[in-house]
């Protein structure tokens, strides 16, 4: 079921734009090269989050890191691996997509850990930033209940997504 | 800054841990190889990243994303109640929620923050808490995303047979942490008028 999504949501995106008379060739070759510019955007974060993990994973810190959030992991029903993921996902995406990508490569992409990252990814925002660009914006100083609603959201996205994979997988 | 106390103490306790369990060879090693595996990963899925980005430039071009917007009216209405009833804020909280739909995080940001900006100056007009900016900014915290297609080309660069298997998870984990987000809301929003 899910193999028919991308490549008909594909086939609509350009069978509209084509009926709606758009140059689907310059639209494509301009929006890849806003792409290239996005990519550029979330690189200097990967270097230093993938630097830094790897360090940490080579010198046995994340055994002694999963050891302490055991009890945690257990009570929240997502495998120990992830739990470093959801501390990290609110504050950065780029840097969440990075330790994303480290579990998902060493716990195996189809295993239940690396699916169960590979959803917390998907389903939750960076909270922090978002707060922080809307705040700055609008020259907020009191955002009221905005940041424990926010996170209280984060939170459901990272228990579902153990409970979704078991679930529908 | 909180990246800065993450980056820094994470350095540190490698250090620590790496001299206390011999490891630091593999440390060293380490700080070189991740550098390696950053520009690897973003080899990989940098092609699917710049492919939806053409794709979503196409849907930006001929409409699509406006005719997605207009469906999202009456769950606009629900949510923001009377700010549903300014058309200028009805239309920028569409478009902010249509790109978010659409994983076009570029185009979402400027539309949400026009829709904050005009609620923000209706509720101050008013002498009023901007409760909408608020639901706003939790709506735009917890991501409402029909295709994840940055994380599935991670999991097709690691040889995922069906990358895209994640997807009824994903929409399952998001559904609940939007509802959950909004309910948030509106029970702090309820606390707080007392």
């Amino acid at each position: 079921m899910t193999d028919w999504i991308i490549p008909l949501t594909i086939l609509l995106i350009i069978v509209y734009g084509a009926a709606k008379k758009v140059d689907i060739y310059a639209a494509m070759t301009h929006g890849i090269g806003e792409g290239v510019r996005v990519c550029i955007g979330i690189f200097p974060a990967m270097v230093i989050m993938l630097t830094v993990t790897s360090m940490f994973k080579a010198s046995g810190g994340t055994e002694l890191f999963a050891y302490a959030l055991t009890p945690c992991s257990k009570l929240l029903n997502i495998p120990v691996d992830c739990i470093p993921l959801a501390l990290l996902r609110p504050f950065t995406g780029s840097g969440a997509l990075s330790i994303g990508s480290e579990i998902m490569s060493s716990s195996g992409a189809d295993s239940y850990t690396g699916r169960v990252a590979a959803v917390m990814l998907g389903a939750s925002e960076t909270s922090f930033y978002t707060i922080a660009v809307y705040s700055a914006y609008l020259g907020l100083k009191n955002t009221a209940y905005t940041l424990p609603a926010a996170l209280c959201a984060d939170f459901a996205a990272f228990v579902m997504s153990g409970v979704a994979v078991r679930l529908l997988m | 800054m909180i990246m800065t106390w993450v980056i820094g103490l994470m350095t540190a306790a490698s250090i620590v841990f790496g001299c206390l369990t011999g490891s630091m060879g593999q440390v060293s090693q380490a700080a070189i190889s991740g550098a390696k595996q950053a520009t690897e990963l973003m080899f990989n899925i940098g092609g699917t990243i710049c492919l939806w980005n053409g794709l979503m430039e196409i849907m930006n071009r001929s409409g699509l994303s406006k005719t997605i917007s207009r469906l999202l009216r009456p769950v606009i209405r629900l949510l923001f109640g009377e700010y549903a009833r300014d058309a200028e804020c009805v239309q920028y909280i569409s478009q902010n929620m249509a790109a978010n739909i659409l994983g076009l995080g570029s185009a979402a940001t400027p539309a949400g923050l026009k829709a904050a900006k005009r609620m923000f100056t209706l509720s101050k007009a008013k002498n009023l808490r901007p409760h909408g900016v608020f639901m706003l900014i939790v709506v735009n915290t917890a991501s409402l995303q029909l295709l994840p297609t940055t994380v599935a080309a991670v999991r097709a660069s690691l040889g995922s047979p069906q990358p895209f298997d994640i997807l009824p998870a994903v929409w399952l984990s998001s559904a609940v942490s939007v509802a959950v987000g909004v309910g948030a809301v509106c029970l702090f929003r309820a606390v707080s008028k007392k």
